[in-house]
């Protein structure tokens, strides 16, 4: 194991998430302290309606937070500008696009809107690098289709090239593989698994591909009723924390196969 | 945004502007030769005075005011489809004419409750102010509700609701009014490129510059907004900004659009359509010049239409652009089967 002191990216101080509503107040989760470091692959975990976008949301400025702090490049989120934001974090959401004509390198292309003058024009050095997104994604047969013509893994592949090319250290996907078979959402994983290790970026992603992610990436952030874990993803199987993600009577976790199972007495 | 050059589209359109543009001048109650237009244009002084009155100070005033109507109206229609991500806006949609309307209703129809207090009795240029103020005034209600509810389908049955609202009023006041006075309204509302003096015409183009700069002003958001607001967001746009850049310069332009030539119908929500399937892209450093030159072209060619079923009369422009557009958006629809924004 990797002893050597990296680089925090992002970090959460007494972090409350929720809502805000006139008056009231809904707590999602409260006093998280995370700590990511650079070049980690994280997911996210918990079951539907626990709050994980919420809290996506939150450390990527889209909501504010009810109290505490988020700290990017050591520096607070609430002292971003949007333009300056745009050059540190970069988004893949699940909302599907509007339908318009872009091409392929258009979409790619528009990653590079935080660094590109008033008339939005390509410099030799942003050519480069949404060439090296689009070569690192693997979709240079796509580049001259329109984005409505793919399949919803190429799609995928393309809007990951897109905030590859924003060139940013953290990039947040928000269920990067919600509408993908196994095959392409192990291919999703795979590939963000080795732009981490080539680019050095930290990729954070919210999924319900709970076994795929104790399998491959680095580090779990476990979001449960009770309480918010995170670290290393043997650590946590250790530590028996994976084990109150789901109710025990449908679904268990299996510590010898390191995966969850159906339980039997079902 | 591409490599792809639209060089051989853009000159080709602006050959047929410039022949349109002739045409446009060359039809009217009076016949004059080609080679004498020519001459008046040259600077020719021994063609007939009364030619070079009508061909200077009519015709051509009528042709440049087709070119900023025509293209004004379809970049409003553009940006407002780009903003609110639907391929049915339009300035049309958001209630900004009906503003304009219910403005010069209240100038014209309003001064037999109000009594002549309002200032100037309907000349060209109260009726510009009344319908400027007021489809300043629709406009700033509709972006008011825009920044209150963030669906953005809901905007549009907010801008068609103020719509129906103004046009309630309005019958309201034509009941109340002179059969003169609803005469001079319904003329207003049938939209006009004619009729407007080099002063006024000095004004309309200024204003217009304005608006049309502006436009270049905001190529990148408009791109950004392509992928939604969220991903816009997040490639450091300033939305509430950008939206109101965006509805300024739309009220600018359809505001002196309407000021001065009437609520002109459907060029707005059509134009842009044609562009995107000439050009089939969505840049918008590509499409906002390509819908103006395609703006500017449709309305030469209604204004066109307009004149040619008898000598005497034109036709309302604004029954020509609804007319002619609304089977030409149907056929596009029914072709290409699919509209993008």
């Amino acid at each position: 194991m990797d002893t050597s002191k990296k680089h925090i990216v992002l970090e959460t101080k007494n972090l409350t998430i929720g809502y805000q509503q006139k008056k009231t107040k809904k707590v999602i989760a409260s006093d998280l302290n995370l700590a990511i470091e650079k070049g980690t692959f994280i997911a996210l975990l918990g079951e539907n309606g626990i709050g994980k976008s919420t809290l996506l949301r939150t450390i990527s400025k889209v909501q504010n937070q009810l109290s505490g702090a988020v700290f990017l490049n050591d520096k607070n989120l609430i002292e971003y500008n949007n333009k300056e934001l745009a050059t540190n974090l970069s988004l893949v959401l699940t909302e599907r696009l509007p339908e318009s004509q872009l091409t392929v390198f258009e979409l790619i292309a528009l990653g590079r809107q935080p660094y590109t003058n008033w008339v939005d024009a390509l410099s030799e050095y942003d050519i480069e690098k949404i060439n090296t997104a689009i070569k690192l994604t693997e979709v240079a047969h796509l580049k001259d289709n329109r984005f409505y013509e793919l399949s919803d893994g190429q799609l995928q592949r393309v809007l990951i090239a897109r905030a590859l090319a924003q060139d940013t250290d953290v990039i947040i996907l928000d269920e990067p593989t919600a509408h993908l078979d196994m095959h392409h959402t192990y291919k999703i994983f795979q590939l963000l698994k080795n732009l981490v290790e080539t680019t050095q970026k930290t990729i954070i992603i919210s999924t319900h591909q709970i076994n795929l992610a104790i399998e491959i990436v680095d580090e779990l952030i476990v979001m449960t009723k009770d309480a918010v874990f995170s670290g290393k993803t043997e650590n946590l199987i250790e530590q028996n924390k994976l084990d109150n993600l789901f109710p025990k009577e449908i679904l268990s976790f299996n510590k010898r196969l390191g995966q969850f199972t159906i339980s039997k007495d079902n | 945004m591409k490599n792809k050059t639209y060089t051989k589209q853009f000159i080709l359109l602006l050959i047929l502007v410039v022949f349109l543009c002739f045409v446009n001048i060359s039809l009217g109650s009076v016949s004059i030769p080609f080679k004498d237009i020519f001459a008046i244009f040259l600077g020719d002084e021994t063609v007939k005075d009364s030619w070079q009155t009508i061909i200077l100070n009519f015709r051509l005033p009528k042709a440049i005011t087709a070119i900023l109507v025509g293209s004004g109206l379809s970049i409003s229609g553009l940006l407002m489809q780009t903003l609110f991500r639907n391929p049915l806006a339009g300035p049309f949609v958001l209630g900004i004419s009906s503003g304009a309307s219910i403005g010069v209703a209240l100038l014209i129809l309003g001064s037999s409750f109000f009594g002549s207090f309002l200032f100037l009795e309907s000349s060209s240029w109260s009726i510009a102010i009344a319908s400027s103020l007021g489809s300043f005034l629709v406009l700033s209600a509709v972006i008011l509700a825009a920044n209150k509810v963030r669906n953005t389908m809901s905007i549009l049955i907010i801008g068609l609701m103020f719509g129906s609202f103004t046009a309630a009023i309005i019958s309201v006041l034509s009941y109340f009014s002179e059969a003169q006075q609803i005469q001079q309204y319904v003329f207003w509302s049938f939209g006009s490129l004619g009729n407007l003096s080099w002063d006024e015409l000095t004004v309309f183009i200024s204003i217009y510059l304005i608006g049309f700069i502006g436009v270049f002003a905001i190529i990148k958001p408009l791109n950004s907004l392509l992928l939604g607001e969220k991903y816009a967001k997040s490639l450091g746009i300033n939305i509430k900004q950008s939206r109101i850049i965006i509805l300024a310069i739309t009220s600018l332009l359809t505001g002196v659009i309407t000021a001065f030539s009437g609520p002109i119908a459907f060029i707005g929500l059509a134009v842009p359509h044609i562009a995107k399937l000439i050009f089939t892209t969505s840049n918008h450093k590509i499409l906002i010049p390509a819908t103006a030159i395609t703006g500017a072209i449709v309305l030469l060619i209604c204004d066109i239409i307009a004149q040619l079923p008898t000598v005497e009369y034109t036709l309302p422009i604004n029954a020509i652009t609804s007319l002619f557009g609304a089977p030409v958006v149907i056929w596009l629809l029914i072709r290409k089967k699919k509209m993008y924004i």
